[in-house]
């Protein structure tokens, strides 16, 4: 069978390493000229978060999220498996309360914990929870690791092609497009989501940190070598323009709060992605004719790729059984 | 009640933010029967028309639109949001919002007369969302607003009533103008409070949004006001600090 994947974002790569797994010949276009520019992973925190997910999310979220791990573990070796520590300033703190009510798989931590968790934090918080079985990864280092694995296994990426379904010579298109696929799934709605990264060679943080905030809530990724990823916001709307200055305000006052030393930091980047979402923030893979749409992942990109993956190639490998679908690492 | 010329069913207003999806949003709207629903344009209009995606999905509610000037502190933002809601969402309705501290999100009720003297100049109907204070409530009819927004208390700390007196006093000088109050709603009781004394309606949005169960929530807070409402309208007994058998002794059965 021939499959053109629409889309190199998390989506559409993961999808092509799912396939790959099982006998397609897959071809991936993607109309950005290079990996990732146009791909709102990209942006993405890239944290593995699905027990953290559910003070929000729906219960389904943290059930699709939780193979993820593992899933990426195997195919990228960048994954960082230190857990996720969230914390609260002194006057917030019924936050921990409320967010410890809506989630599992946590631990309770004191200021003591908390200190040996992460050293530069010791004596900052006084209470945390503790999430160890999680994890996060650098999206761009993972995207740029899945489009070489397929490369070496023989699966073309073109670039700078701007594909339209219809007109595709192959037995199977699965569209991976994430929000450029409104022109057909009339449902789809963008939610903007910004991010700042900064390089703060002082602070030695080892694992993701959400800093819980009735208003200004923000989580700081790790992305080694001293540099780290802020992000938390969330807008109703689709803009691709620059961050605001209220949003860059709130992310870096947040990240002040949580170490004062953020504020020697250098602002590298400051990003913008808008991700892709149905109206109940839940994934969806479903035929339409020639096409088999994945889409959908709204924040949840490279927690939910994995499980939407393997329900692409379910659908179009019914036969094939779950322990081929990995490619041979 | 009759707001602006509408008569409404519901006596509950409810906010679209900050809900876990748009689908929850929608099924939290139909248990809670409202007839409103207030959308913020400031934070989430990203410019243009971009929030169209979220707005679109309010328009299928099938309820009616109060946009509003959330996270707007000056004069001048207030009015040019409001503006901006007119033309999307065609409405004359604006809930009106300054804000005149970040810290506990106050109204500047100084700044709040003067847009809703310009924007009631302009053929918008105000709703402005204010203090209990009686002087400001009065500056803001003359300035032509006809429905007052006092706040129980700050937005979104759930605090419920914070000056029971001043809502009392409120409501005790303005019989004949819808009262609504807006903001520091956590729990049903809340509402219950509010409701029993007399006030015309409750809008809440945090309480429901940020519940474990947001539809559960809104159905609860239904029940919550017309409960209210009930009692109000059935005119309650007075506390008394004498204890008054409610089976006078006579009547008792005699027990040898």
């Amino acid at each position: 069978m021939r499959i053109t994947i629409i889309g190199a974002g998390v989506a559409g790569l993961v999808t092509a390493v799912e396939l790959a797994g099982r006998g397609a010949r897959i071809e991936i276009v993607e109309r950005a000229e290079r990996l990732g520019t146009l791909a709102c992973a990209w942006f993405a925190g890239g944290m593995l978060a699905p027990w953290c997910e559910q003070a929000t999310a729906e219960p389904q979220v943290a059930v699709l999220g939780a193979a993820a791990i593992a899933w990426w573990q195997q195919h990228f070796e960048g994954t960082v498996c230190r857990g996720t520590l969230v914390v609260a300033a002194g006057r917030d703190v019924g936050e921990l309360g409320l967010f410890g009510r809506r989630t599992e798989r946590f631990e309770s931590v004191d200021a003591r914990q908390i200190g040996a968790l992460e050293p530069e934090l010791a004596g900052r918080f006084q209470q945390g929870l503790f999430f160890p079985e999680e994890a996060h990864l650098d999206p761009r280092r993972a995207l740029q690791a899945l489009a070489a694995r397929l490369n070496a296994i023989g699966v073309s990426i073109r670039y700078g092609v701007d594909a339209d379904a219809a007109r595709l010579d192959a037995d199977q298109v699965i569209d991976c497009r994430g929000i450029a696929a409104r022109d057909t799934l009339k449902d789809l709605r963008g939610v903007r989501g910004e991010m700042i990264m900064v390089r703060a060679p002082e602070i030695q943080l080892s694992r993701t940190l959400r800093l819980l905030h009735p208003r200004f809530g923000v989580y700081v990724v790790p992305r080694g070598e001293g540099i780290f990823m802020l992000g938390g916001t969330l807008l109703e709307n689709d803009s691709h323009g620059p961050v605001s200055v209220r949003s860059a305000m709130d992310i870096l006052n947040a990240a002040y709060a949580l170490h004062p030393a953020f504020a020697e930091a250098e602002i590298l980047e400051l990003g913008v992605g808008v991700r892709p979402a149905f109206p109940d923030n839940l994934p969806r893979v479903f035929r339409h004719g020639r096409t088999l749409h994945v889409n959908g992942l709204y924040r949840h990109g490279f927690l939910l790729a994995p499980a939407v993956a393997r329900q692409a190639a379910q659908i179009l490998f019914p036969n094939t059984s779950q322990a081929s679908s990995c490619i041979s690492s | 009640m009759n707001l602006y010329g509408i008569e409404l069913e519901s006596r509950l207003l409810l906010g679209s933010a900050r809900y876990p999806s748009p689908a929850l949003l929608a099924d939290a709207v139909r248990a809670s029967g409202t007839d409103v629903v207030t959308v913020s344009l400031r934070r989430e209009g990203g410019g243009q028309r971009s929030g169209q995606g979220f707005w679109s999905l309010i328009g299928e509610l099938g309820v009616r639109v109060l946009p509003n000037t959330a996270g707007c502190h000056s004069v001048k933002e207030a009015v040019t949001t409001a503006q901006m809601a007119r033309d999307i969402f065609q409405t004359a309705w604006i809930k009106l919002e300054v804000i005149g501290d970040a810290d506990t999100l106050q109204p500047d009720v100084f700044g709040l007369v003067e847009a809703a003297a310009q924007l009631c100049a302009d053929g918008f109907e105000v709703f402005p969302y204010t203090t209990e204070d009686l002087v400001v409530a009065d500056r803001l009819l003359q300035a032509g607003c006809r429905v007052l927004m006092p706040w129980g208390a700050p937005i979104g700390s759930g605090r419920g009533l914070n000056n029971v007196f001043g809502l009392r006093a409120l409501r005790a000088h303005f019989p004949d103008v819808p009262l609504i109050v807006d903001a520091g709603i956590g729990r049903p009781s809340h509402a219950v409070e509010a409701m029993e004394l007399g006030f015309d309606a409750v809008l809440l949005n945090t309480a429901v949004a940020l519940a474990g169960d947001p539809v559960a929530m809104a159905a609860a807070f239904a029940r919550a006001i017309e409960a209210g409402r009930a009692g109000f309208e059935a005119q309650p007994m007075e506390s008394r600090d004498l204890a008054a058998p409610s089976t006078p002794v006579p009547g008792r059965a005699w027990l040898p």
